[in-house]
């Protein structure tokens, strides 16, 4: 019993990292409707530039915030001058372009910092705290949970309360009505990357503290697990994106405590097959458009 | 090549156009698609044989490479152009042909069955088991449309290391297993480069399937794979069972990918988990789409590109002599990021991949208008 | 169309003519020649190293070091007034990249011999090729045992001391420093973890306790909770540099105040402390092991002769455990070259390992012999302390079988005048 709740708890931190990438990965769906490959490398770029401002300031929250705001950049940045230009001649083009992004920035961020681990500062105590008889979760785990919780309030009020977040999804789901209706719909797009960069650059500042370092290929796990708990979760949903991640960390958890480090990836391709099986479109889909 | 009327990638699909038989004349002379193609087929492979009598072993090896890719390359497009159905997972198939490759040849080696009969009966196994796999995935796989089919497949790439590990009895963990090397037959005589013999069991691996894949193309299934892809519901109308049209393209990219793999495996006499990692599943997927989505013509373009990228880095290396502390930051590095450009370049400036501009400048070259796209 | 089928067929029956005719013209005078790689002025050899992707970090250093000692010694005048040429091929850790890039250094660069691949994964894949092609393989960068085959790879030499012989010098520490203590093992989940779980448990016997990784999954924070809740005192960790920092870290946050004794492939104190930052006091009081001199340890004439090199031609690189090894792998090299003479061929190379000898600039004498192709015997513990990593206690040697584990009580050689070793 006191394996499980460790179990639990310590799926439950490193499942919030997830949810906060995850997080990322559907903002841009619901932005753009396509998953952005490269998100991961975009998040390792700004947490290099966040670790910079750290080392050269000494303040993590300058780090952070930094990071955050070359995320907006970055996002902006890749959608204007890349993505836009992409045609719909090809289904897949921004699935290539995005990984070429990915080649591209890993490449760069080797050259110019070089492919090793560089410390990453956490600005709470990772040591667990022991709260009956069990060390499991950290001041710096509460951290990432109350990060977490922070964007997902953010999001759902941006998305329901206010007109640009109105814009947004207008613009996504119906791109000729919303322009007929006098929304700049390029400059949503903008946005759309622009913010979900922004939540990747967070989501990788909160990742990174608790794996191996900063390195260029800091985030390529991470971005698989967090596309799978994006998928289970359902694309087009914020709070399935958390619960997703939350329960991808709890698996992951007891299958590596309980059945070994190995058996992982078997363990996820099932829960994907359960979850996916029974409801096609994830566990938070909408109803599907159409069906003969 | 350039001017075969299957390789072409339709900006503007018309469903149920596709669904009628094709207009007499398209499909050659009195129909006779297979007889067309084997000309075709024995043409390329004659030029290639003689072009691998002139090389040097590594040469042979890299057009054995092309060959092997080649294979898989052909399934994988038709899987993900024509039916427009999205694998991220292609990487744990080539896997799967290879390690039962691995397995008879080192089964029948055991056995001391040995003979020239070993190699195409083991990659005829190779196909079957990853065609068999294909249809497992391909069932689930028919339920699911875009991103979601990635993610499944994203997690069946996954599994190819951990599924070595757990069974280390059968395929000996991320070490792998060798097995005997293909050996020229005797009647070649003595000093036979064996990287040759390897060159031409690759090449006609891959002329087997581009035979193949041609004529499925061309069939009356062919035409089912594109009317589910640009249209589910007038598919469905027109009495194409989609499910089952989708099942059988996963089952067929499979095989080829088995075959592929297969092939892979034969040329080193290895296999191990590390050989099929994440990114070879995403190599495969760019290959195809900047090579020419939905082309066999396309397909060959993805292959030399596979190639081309392994070898980019050593070239690099060779080419650029720097001061020590620059050489080493832009060592490995420096190709990662070409290639990158490239990949974002040509998306950028040939959204139809590079069969489609060659297509372009072709006809542009001709004076003439594009052939229209049936 | 009749009539381009048989157009076709006719041109294709005349090129099949024409490839017969072709076909065995350039094969016959490939068969002879000169020993490749190799002039009056050159001896060019190759490797296989991960300069990119995820293994990248540290071993990426190895080579460079090993690059800046030819280049140090090619100063000097090379070996038998040959200057070595090190072509450094990346494979990213990947045994498909390994065999593109081995096949291409044999074939098409034609080198005389590979020197320190570096991987058990990867360098496995290459064994039977380097075999048939008759290739010196020399001081593969692995603790595998796999190296060590001399009657199916004949020509394959490992270099540092296995990961069993470290097992087994480990326990043998552990058993009499840490008596009555609870001792676990953490290892990696392939040869490197099982080979040294198997020489610890031939010294101790089970272990009360063992946890693996795997590298592609960085939650490591179940097995450490289980390694705690099995009450483990000391723990013994066959880990890579990372996966060690991770795990001690993961312990430490989890209130597991173990003692940890950790492999020489994961103990280096530069490269832990670089990658922990502000971390890195959890390391004090590790205990480590290595074979060569220690990159702290400014008053070893080996660490002042690498240290003048490191400061020439390898400046913008730490000097760690990963420098030292890639010097002091390229120093046995140079040794090899001079015992197989001016007049080098692949075989006199192979002979000249297998009478071994070599002194320096390890700490223990290699086993190599006719039989045996394994390489440095032993080892000696280092502790952390005040953050610096230190040797104390005594040397030992022993084999990967049943041999008993013995203190090797000869002094250290001193290296030559700049590290170039005498003819």
């Amino acid at each position: 019993m006191e394996r499980f709740l460790f179990l639990t708890l310590d799926g439950l931190s490193t499942g919030a990292v997830y949810a906060a990438f995850a997080l990322a990965l559907v903002l841009i769906w619901r932005a753009a409707r396509l998953v952005n490959f490269a998100q991961g490398a975009m998040a390792v770029a700004t947490a290099y530039v966040g670790y910079a401002v750290v080392a050269a300031t000494g303040s993590y929250w300058l780090g952070l915030a930094a990071a955050v705001l070359a995320g907006l950049l970055l996002g902006a940045l890749v959608e204007r001058v890349l993505m836009r230009f992409v045609g719909h001649a090809n289904p897949l083009g921004d699935v290539i372009v995005a990984l070429g992004l990915v080649l591209l920035i890993q490449a760069v961020l080797g050259m110019v910092f070089g492919n090793e681990y560089r410390p990453a500062a956490a600005p709470f105590d990772t040591d667990g705290l022991t709260v009956g008889g069990i060390t499991a979760i950290s001041p710096y785990d509460l951290w990432v949970f109350a990060a977490v919780a922070v964007v997902v309030v953010l999001l759902a009020l941006l998305f329901t309360r206010t007109p640009i977040g109105l814009r947004m999804r207008a613009s996504a789901f119906a791109p000729e009505v919303s322009r007929l209706l006098g929304v700049d719909v390029n400059r949503m797009l903008t946005v759309g990357w622009a913010l979900a960069a922004a939540v990747g650059a967070l989501a990788g500042m909160l990742v990174i503290p608790t794996g191996l370092g900063l390195h260029p290929h800091a985030m390529d796990l991470v971005f698989v697990i967090a596309f799978t708990a994006a998928v289970v979760g359902g694309l087009d949903s914020p709070v399935g994106a958390v619960i997703g991640g939350l329960l991808v960390g709890l698996i992951l958890s007891y299958v590596t405590g309980y059945l070994g480090p190995d058996t992982t990836p078997l363990a996820v391709l099932a829960l994907l097959l359960a979850v996916l099986l029974v409801r096609p479109g994830g566990l938070f889909s909408g109803v599907r458009a159409r069906q003969v | 090549m350039t001017q075969s009327p299957y390789a072409t990638v339709d900006a503007r699909p018309s469903p149920l156009r596709r669904l009628l038989p094709p207009p007499p004349g398209a499909a050659g002379p009195r129909g006779s698609t297979l007889l067309r193609h084997l000309v075709l087929a024995v043409l390329a492979g004659a030029a290639v044989v003689l072009l691998t009598n002139q090389l040097e072993p590594y040469r042979n090896l890299q057009v054995a490479r092309v060959c092997a890719f080649l294979c898989v390359t052909a399934g994988f497009t038709i899987l993900v152009g024509l039916n427009g159905q999205l694998s991220l997972g292609h990487g744990a198939l080539m896997a799967t042909g290879a390690y039962t490759v691995a397995l008879v040849q080192r089964g029948l080696d055991g056995r001391d069955l040995r003979g020239q009969w070993s190699v195409p009966l083991s990659l005829l196994l190779a196909v079957a088991v990853t065609a068999l796999l294909g249809l497992v995935i391909g069932l689930a796989a028919a339920r699911l449309r875009g991103p979601y089919l990635a993610g499944v497949t994203l997690a069946v790439a996954t599994l190819v290391p951990a599924v070595t590990t757990i069974f280390t009895g059968v395929f000996n963990g991320e070490q792998g297993l060798p097995f005997p090397v293909a050996t020229p037959p005797a009647f070649l005589g003595a000093y036979f480069q064996p990287e040759r013999w390897l060159a031409w069991i690759a090449l006609l691996a891959a002329l087997l399937t581009m035979l193949l894949m041609a004529n499925l193309v061309r069939s009356r299934y062919g035409r089912s794979l594109r009317a589910v892809r640009d249209d589910e519901v007038a598919a469905r109308l027109a009495g194409i069972h989609v499910a089952r049209t989708q099942v059988l393209a996963f089952v067929v990219s499979a095989g080829c990918a088995g075959l592929g793999g297969g092939v892979y495996a034969v040329l080193t006499a290895t296999v191990a988990s590390g050989k099929f990692p994440l990114e070879l599943s995403l190599f495969l997927l760019m290959a195809i789409v900047i090579g020419g989505l939905g082309s066999l013509a396309g397909a060959v373009w993805g292959a030399l590109l596979l190639v081309a990228l392994q070898d980019l880095p050593a070239l690099l290396t060779e080419a650029f002599t720097l001061p020590g502390g620059l050489a080493q930051r832009l060592e490995g590095n420096l190709a990662l990021a070409v290639f990158g450009l490239i990949l974002i370049v040509v998306m950028l400036v040939a959204p139809g991949g590079l069969q489609d501009a060659v297509r372009k400048a072709t006809a542009r070259l001709g004076r003439r208008r594009p052939r229209p796209s049936r | 169309m009749h009539r381009i089928a048989r157009r076709g067929l006719a041109a294709a029956a005349s090129l099949a003519l024409l490839v017969g005719a072709a076909a065995c013209a350039n094969d016959e005078k490939n068969a002879a020649g000169n020993v490749p790689g190799v002039t009056d002025t050159e001896i060019v050899i190759g490797t296989h190293q991960p300069l990119t992707g995820p293994a990248a970090p540290g071993y990426a250093r190895i080579s460079a070091a090993t690059k800046a000692y030819f280049a140090h010694l090619n100063s000097k005048g090379g070996v038998n007034g040959r200057k070595i040429t090190y072509k450094v091929m990346d494979d990213g850790y990947n045994p498909a990249n390994t065999e593109n890039v081995v096949r291409k250094l044999i074939l098409d660069d034609k080198v005389f011999a590979i020197l320190g691949g570096l991987g058990t994964p990867t360098h496995t894949n290459v064994l039977e090729f380097l075999e048939g092609q008759k290739v010196p393989d020399l001081f593969v960068a692995s603790g595998s045992r796999s190296w060590n085959q001399p009657d199916t790879y004949p020509t394959t030499f490992g270099w540092q001391p296995d990961y069993t012989v470290e097992g087994k010098i480990l326990a043998t520490y552990v058993k009499q420093a840490f008596p009555g203590k609870k001792v676990c093992h953490f290892g990696q989940n392939d040869d490197f973890g099982r080979d040294s779980l198997l020489g610890v448990e031939k010294v101790l016997g089970p272990v009360a306790a063992k946890q693996t990784y795997t590298p592609t999954n960085q939650q490591v924070g179940p097995a450490i909770g289980a390694l705690k809740a099995a009450g483990c005192e000391v723990i013994i960790s066959a880990t890579i540099p990372g996966f060690t920092a991770l795990a001690m870290g993961q312990a430490f946050g989890q209130g597991l105040r173990a003692q940890w004794v950790v492999s020489n492939v994961g103990a280096d104190y530069t490269t832990l402390s670089a990658q922990l930052g502000d971390k890195k006091a959890i390391l004090e009081g590790m205990i480590g092991n290595y074979y060569l001199p220690m990159a702290g340890d400014s008053a070893d004439p080996w660490i002042r002769e690498y240290t003048k090199i490191h400061q020439r031609y390898n400046g913008t690189n730490p000097l760690d455990g990963n420098a030292i090894y890639g010097y002091s792998m390229a120093y046995t090299f140079v040794q090899a070259l001079l015992a197989a003479g001016q007049d080098l061929t692949r075989e006199k190379l192979v002979d000249a390992v297998e009478k071994g000898g070599f002194q320096g600039p390890g700490l223990t004498p290699f086993r190599y012999s006719a039989d045996d192709h394994s390489g440095y015997s032993g080892v000696r513990l280092n502790r952390v302390q005040g953050g610096v990593q230190s040797y104390f206690g005594a040397t030992y040697t022993t084999d990967d079988g049943d041999g008993e584990v013995r203190e090797h009580t000869q002094p250290p050689v001193t290296p030559p005048a700049d590290a170039v070793p005498a003819s």
